[in-house]
Parts: structure tokens; C-alpha cells; sequence
């Protein structure tokens, strides 16, 4: 039997402990320990991007990360997004411009630009488009990604001046 | 693709990882931002035993400018070394590169020392190391020592480092004031490996080159210094047709590998091209 190495952290704002072999990656932790399976796992190899989460409010791909590197930090999912029932302005966006078809890759575009928007409130679209570059979509042709999280930016920027 | 099972150590001091490094020997791996590793470990073309966790140590998170020198902690990562002011004041070349590594979360992970460690061809960061004449500093059992980049770059994927060691920190020379520069790359998709690229630094003397300096990153296995060419250059009046023959003999100067996905005849274009952006860039007054 494999030793199992007992860790706390931070999910979504509430404490949680597990015990995990040491290189059980913090996404399969996610979905198979905490069943939080909005952390989609896509290459296991960093390049996809679908399992980028944030861990300490930056993002990181949960696929190159082990469970037990995250002792003491807290982690962001896209279970953190909606507040109660309101979809987060990317959330909102994504779906009214159908920056998403099968939805595969879009848990990881959410927390990328949840983290990079909350930085750069007024971005470019180049500079979407740049970010956006870490994110395979086999769907759309990014078009449609590119719109709206330029639109959601626009309603973000809003929110903060109330 | 799931890692082969290892035992996880998070030392909190360099002298408990050096320790641990010393005690485990070639079973151990030393474990950085991972950005390059943990794919490596996921694939299984690494099954070390143990893993030394290195990102608990603080002592090689430092960004410190002493007798010209800028020494920039190991544990460094590509968005800091992109944005922090102290660097992008001191060397904004390396700077500006940092920030077209890999992607936007990659960058917030992968680190300067395992960036030189790893070796990759293509990294921009052995390249502006090169360019610079940077010195890595390393710890191991038998202490501290230094290394210029152009030693410790052995060959693709291979560095100078014995077992037991660790990169603390890289330090590269301060510009000399005037210090004009560029850098371009070329890759199919953005945030890909690139296929070639190309880094300067210039200073004019009376409207002439002064020093140059021009390497070339990805066309070959290690970056590559075009020394002649520098030497030549000095006292040439940079116009755009000093900048085409420059780039034209560049391409002609420099290695460059043949591959499938990149045929030498490419690259060489490439090379010409890059390097003629490049210089382009460095001789464009900034705007006032």
C-alpha cells in the first residue's frame, strides 16, 4: 500500500484535510478526493490548459501540481465562480457570445481570466488573445472567447464603479 | 499519465535541501516551478524516488544589484522576472524576454533557475544569459561557486551541474548606460517553443556601433554567440543597409539544425529575419 501523506488546505474558501499519495496531482485530489470535478482534466501535460486553477489567487495548472505542494495555500476553483445563483460576468458572457460548445476547456479559460482580469481590468485584445493562447478550444476558433471576455471585462469595470 | 510513486520532501532551508540532495543522491530530483519536470514525471520519462521540493525556500527568492552585477534568486518566476521594477530598470531585455515564455499560467510557476537548469534550445532564458554573459551561482556539498552561462550550458537539455548541486541564483552584468537592445522569436502557435530567435544588445559611439552582441536561441542545441560578427561590426554605421548585411550574415553565421518541422533553409530565413527586427528594434530611438 502506497504511504499516504495527510494535508490541510484551503478550497474554496473552507478548510479541508485529505490524505493523498504524494504524487496524487492536485487535480485528480480535486475531482476524485473533494469530488469537485469542474477542474477538468484535458493532456496532463500543461499544455491544454483545462485544469488551471487558482492556487493563492494565481493561476496554475493543477495537472503540474501535486496535491501535497498545496499544504497551507488556498486553492480557487470554478466551483467558486456564481455567487449563489448568479453566474460570475465571465460565466454570463462566455454563454450569451457561445464562447462555449462542449464546455471541455472552459473551467480553465474561467479561472485564467478570472485571475488576469481582476489584474488587468482594461485589457487589449491582443493582450486577451495573448492569455488566451494557454487555453486549447477545439470548438469555437477562440472568436467567440476573444468577444466575450472583452464584454465581460466591460461589465466588470461596470461592477467596480457600481 | 499519472507519476510513478516517490517519497516528497519540502526542506525549508537551502542546507536541508543540499542535505537531502547529498543523502539520496541520483535518486533524488529537485523540483522547481515543474513546469518542465512534473510533464516529464507525468509521462514517466523521469521516475526519480524522491522529490526535493524546492519552492519552500526563500533564500533563493531575492532580486539584489551589487558591484554591477543584478543576481536574481533561483526561485524566481517568468511573471516576476517580466515585471518586477528593479529588473525590468536593470535589464529590460531579460525582462521583456520573460515575458514571452510559454503562457500566462505557466509563467506564473516556471522559475529562472530551472529554466537554466532545464536547457532547453529554444528557452529564452539560456539565451539572454548567453547574450549577457551571465554567471550562475551554484550551492553543493563542497560550497559555493560561479559559473559563466557559456560553460555551464553543456549541450541541449545538459548543464554543468554535479550531483548534489543546486542553482541558487544567476547574475547578470549590469547594461553599460545606452545600452540599446532587442529580442524577436518566431513559433507556429503563440507561446510555443520557438523555431529560432534572436536576441542584441548595441551601443553607438558617434552615431557608430560601438559594442554589439548577437545570439541566436533554437536554431541549434545550444544558444550561439555570432562573435566574428560582433567583432566586425564595431565603428559600421548602423542604416538600414548596414542592418540588412548584418541579418544576411547572421543567417549565414549561425548553426542551424535541420528537421522535419524546420528545415535548415527555414531557419536560416528565420535567422535573417529575427535578427534584422532585432537590430531594427534596438536602433529605433525610444520615443521621448
Amino acid at each position: 500500500m502506497e504511504p499516504r501523506v495527510p494535508i490541510r488546505l484551503g478550497v474554496n474558501g473552507r478548510q479541508r484535510e485529505m490524505a493523498v499519495p504524494a504524487r496524487r496531482l492536485l487535480s485528480d485530489a480535486l475531482r476524485e478526493e473533494l469530488h469537485l470535478t469542474g477542474t477538468h482534466v484535458g493532456c496532463e501535460h500543461g499544455v491544454c490548459g483545462a485544469c488551471t486553477v487558482l492556487i493563492d489567487g494565481t493561476p496554475a495548472r493543477a495537472c503540474l501540481t501535486f496535491a501535497v505542494q498545496v499544504e497551507g495555500r488556498e486553492v480557487t476553483t470554478v466551483e467558486a465562480l456564481a455567487e449563489g445563483g448568479d453566474l460570475h460576468p465571465l460565466q454570463r458572457a462566455l454563454g450569451e457570445e457561445h464562447g462555449l460548445q462542449c464546455g471541455f476547456c472552459t473551467p480553465g479559460i474561467l479561472m485564467t481570466f478570472a485571475a488576469y482580469l481582476r489584474d488587468h481590468p482594461d485589457p487589449t485584445e491582443d493582450e486577451v488573445r495573448d492569455v488566451l493562447s494557454g487555453n486549447l478550444c477545439r470548438c469555437t476558433g477562440y472568436q467567440s472567447i476573444v468577444a466575450a471576455v472583452l464584454k465581460a471585462a466591460h461589465a466588470l469595470r461596470m461592477k467596480a464603479v457600481g | 499519465m499519472k507519476p510513478a510513486p516517490f517519497t516528497y520532501h519540502r526542506p525549508e532551508t537551502l542546507d536541508d535541501a543540499l542535505a537531502l540532495l547529498a543523502e539520496h543522491g541520483a535518486d533524488a530530483s529537485p523540483l522547481a516551478g515543474g513546469q518542465s519536470l512534473v510533464p516529464m514525471l507525468n509521462m514517466r520519462l523521469a521516475q526519480p524516488a524522491h522529490i526535493v521540493d524546492l519552492n519552500g525556500l526563500t533564500e533563493l527568492g531575492g532580486v539584489v544589484i551589487t558591484d554591477g552585477w543584478l543576481e536574481i534568486g533561483a526561485l524566481i518566476r517568468h511573471h516576476q522576472l517580466a515585471h518586477d521594477p528593479v529588473i525590468r530598470a536593470a535589464q529590460p531585455l531579460l525582462a521583456h524576454a520573460a515575458g514571452t515564455i510559454a503562457h500566462y499560467a505557466i509563467r506564473q510557476r516556471g522559475t529562472l533557475g530551472g529554466s537554466l537548469v532545464q536547457a532547453d534550445p529554444a528557452g529564452q532564458l539560456p539565451l539572454i544569459a548567453r547574450l549577457t554573459d551571465a554567471e550562475v551561482v551554484i550551492r553543493g556539498p563542497r560550497g559555493e561557486r560561479r559559473m559563466p552561462v557559456r560553460a555551464f550550458l553543456v549541450f541541449a537539455m545538459e548543464v554543468a551541474l554535479e550531483e548534489g548541486e543546486l542553482v541558487t541564483a544567476v547574475s547578470f552584468p549590469l547594461l553599460k548606460p545606452g545600452t540599446r537592445w532587442g529580442f524577436e522569436l518566431f513559433s507556429r502557435r503563440r507561446g510555443d517553443y520557438a523555431l529560432a530567435s534572436v536576441a542584441t544588445t548595441l551601443t553607438l559611439t558617434n552615431g557608430k556601433i560601438g559594442e554589439l552582441r548577437l545570439a541566436i536561441g533554437a536554431a541549434a542545441s545550444l544558444p550561439q554567440r555570432l562573435t566574428g560578427l560582433e567583432r566586425s561590426a564595431r565603428g559600421g554605421v548602423p542604416d538600414a543597409a548596414w542592418i540588412a548585411e548584418t541579418a544576411r550574415a547572421a543567417a549565414a553565421a549561425a548553426e542551424v539544425e535541420d528537421s522535419p518541422q524546420a528545415p535548415a533553409a527555414f531557419r536560416r530565413e528565420l535567422v535573417e529575419v529575427l535578427t534584422h527586427r532585432a537590430l531594427t528594434a534596438a536602433l529605433t530611438p525610444e520615443p521621448a
